[in-house]
């Protein structure tokens, strides 16, 4: 029985389903509940993150990369659920962008998410049942506390790098602004400092479409039995669309069309691009839960970092020693160069020590996720420079 | 790191460098390649940051390791806050700015020095040029033709010196190259400087109020 079937059928298999998962599992707010942005606090719950490579003798090798909405800490293996390269596989590994001979890379599953980190579908300790909407309405800021706490579980004070596109890149900005101290560098990548009005409007539109799934059951789908996968299915579908720019799907589709030679005057996918939608919703709901959907769009919803800081987002960085390095893709219209480049000059009104390189690219918001040369030249130079800088600063008296 | 012939610089860069004190603060606006910016670093101990509008410059800076910004001086230097640097340097792209007077401003506002290098337009080759062929200058320093020329606001040394009086910019040194290249002894008089020099570099400051 694989591991997504015993969590649709049977809810009490959910947590245990978890940690069958590879890599490591903790119970953390043990000692001192961690305390929620929403008022909430959560004690004794389950984390679940990957690592790759080894950590060195004073732990200074150590890279903490910041997962994206549907990402999770598998980031340099095959998917254990969908036997997937992982989502990074092109630039983390041995010899790679982010070399796992040299440096420690850590992915720690969010809180909220479905991969063994305490979110809707684990156990609420209070009922013994899955949390469902009982569990707490999380924040981005909430994900990288927890984030700081495997941080501290594992003996590292100062992390070489803290990296992430998309949400991932919401997380770095939010690591450089709550502990400053604790990273020599931060690298957003296809990233924002605030959710606008665009990016909330496609959230809602796949919330909808999952709430509006009978079998969603109100939230409680897991103790019904049900699983609103149709629901969850549209909303990846949606979502999908946002990460590919024009260009990309007019490249891969076109207008060409699936399995036939002529229209077949129906509602069937006469089109390619309808079939690539539909398998991309339909492989989706394999691996995540439809709750932890809900709770991740609406941590990315609220996400405003100036709003934290009396509205000036260079405020939230005011002082900060960490090296920066901005990375937007031409291409990307969900997170647009614009908007990475409102916290360049965020950084810059406030004197930090910023990069910024916009990488030519039509593939849409995916492109960080796939092999674009120039982005890996600017990200393996940009570590590097930052790795001479820190001997150079680190030998003087 | 990784520009190579780091000790070969051009001539003009090298000039911008002495003027540049050690363990500086410094903002390099059009930074190419890093290639200044990169000499600054290790020779001069700057802590340096750079501006560059082209793709391929800016990925080039970042990968040895600069901390470079994609961007232009016209849209970028407005958000620093003021006298963050010591030096800010605009090194022969002047002449290619929208708006070179708003510049020249940001540029004192947000540093305590500026540097900056132009092509002397006023050269006499340049006149003679005009003068008598009836051609606009094409020179080395000048390369381009007028119809695909990205310098949209040249100016001569003379001009150059009344817009620093006309904003109270105090010119604390200036050197001159000939188009050999050469540092040019002119004699201190400005219609010299103005007609022999090809390039010009100036060493600015804000008039202490």
């Amino acid at each position: 029985m694989t591991i997504e079937k015993s969590h649709r059928n049977d809810p009490s298999d959910a947590a245990a389903a978890s940690l069958d998962l590879p890599g490591y599992h903790l119970r953390l707010g043990i000692d001192k509940p961690l305390a929620l942005d929403c008022g909430m606090e959560i004690s004794d719950f389950p984390v679940s993150y990957q690592a790759y490579g080894a950590l060195n003798a004073d732990k200074s090798n150590a890279i903490l990369v910041c997962h994206a909405l549907t990402g999770d800490q598998f980031l340099a293996e095959p998917h254990p659920l969908t036997g997937k390269e992982g989502w990074w596989g092109n630039m983390v590994g041995p010899g790679k962008t982010i070399d796992t001979g040299r440096y420690f890379v850590i992915c720690v599953n969010i809180i909220g998410g479905c991969m063994g980190s305490v979110g809707p579908k684990e156990i609420n300790p209070e009922t013994g049942k899955p949390w469902g909407l009982d569990f707490p309405v999380i924040t981005i800021a909430d994900m990288v506390r927890c984030q700081a706490l495997v941080i501290d579980h594992l003996g590292i004070d100062k992390l070489f790098s803290v990296i992430g596109g998309s949400m991932g890149g919401m997380q770095v900005l939010e690591w450089a602004s709550m502990y400053p101290d604790r990273l020599w560098t931060a690298i957003p990548i296809a990233s924002a400092a605030l959710h606008t009005a665009q990016n909330i409007a496609f959230h809602e539109v796949g919330r909808q479409a999952i709430m509006a799934d009978p079998d969603w059951c109100g939230g409680d789908y897991l103790n019904q039995g049900k699983n609103p996968v149709k629901g969850l299915a549209v909303a990846r579908m949606a979502a999908h669309i946002t990460y590919l720019s024009e260009q990309a799907l007019h490249r891969k589709f076109g207008r060409r069309l699936q399995d036939r030679d002529t229209l077949a005057y129906g509602f069937d996918a006469d089109f390619q691009v309808e079939s690539y939608l539909r398998h991309q919703g339909i492989t989706f709901v394999d691996r995540f839960d439809a709750n932890s959907y809900l709770y991740i769009t609406r941590a990315m919803d609220y996400f405003d970092l100036a709003a934290k800081h009396g509205g000036e987002l260079g405020k939230a960085f005011k002082g900060s020693k960490v090296r920066f390095c901005v990375i937007s893709f031409s291409g990307d219209w969900l997170y647009s160069t614009e908007g990475n480049r409102r916290i360049v000059h965020a950084l810059n009104s406030v004197a930090a020590n910023v990069s910024f390189a916009e990488i030519e690219s039509d593939k849409g918001h995916d492109a960080f996720l796939l092999d674009e040369p120039d982005f890996e030249r600017v990200l393996k130079g940009f570590l590097d420079g930052a790795e001479e800088i820190r001997a150079a600063g680190t030998k003087k008296p | 790191m990784m520009v190579p012939d780091r000790k070969a610089i051009r001539v003009d860069l090298q000039l911008i460098s002495d003027m540049i004190e050690p363990h500086s603060r410094v903002l390099d606006v059009g930074c190419g390649d890093g290639t200044l910016l990169d000499y600054l670093v290790h020779f001069r101990h700057v802590d340096g940051r750079g501006i560059e509008l082209s793709t391929e410059g800016v990925k080039t800076s970042i990968s040895a390791g600069l901390s470079v910004i994609q961007g232009d001086a016209d849209t970028d230097l407005k958000d620093y806050p003021d006298d963050v640097f010591d030096y800010v340097v605009l090194s022969q792209t002047l002449q290619a700015m929208v708006q070179p007077k708003v510049v020249l401003e940001n540029m004192l506002r947000i540093s305590k020095y500026a540097i900056v290098s132009f092509p002397n337009f006023a050269h006499w080759r340049g006149r003679l040029s005009l003068a008598i062929l009836g051609r606009m200058p094409v020179s080395k320093t000048l390369p381009h033709e007028w119809f695909d020329t990205p310098n949209i606001h040249l100016c001569t040394i003379h001009d150059f010196v009344a817009l620093c009086r006309r904003l109270n910019i105090v010119i604390e040194s200036q050197k001159i190259l000939d188009s050999d290249g050469r540092i040019r002894n002119v004699s201190s008089t400005l219609f010299s400087a103005n007609l022999f020099g090809e390039q010009a570099v100036f060493l600015l400051s804000k008039k202490k109020s």
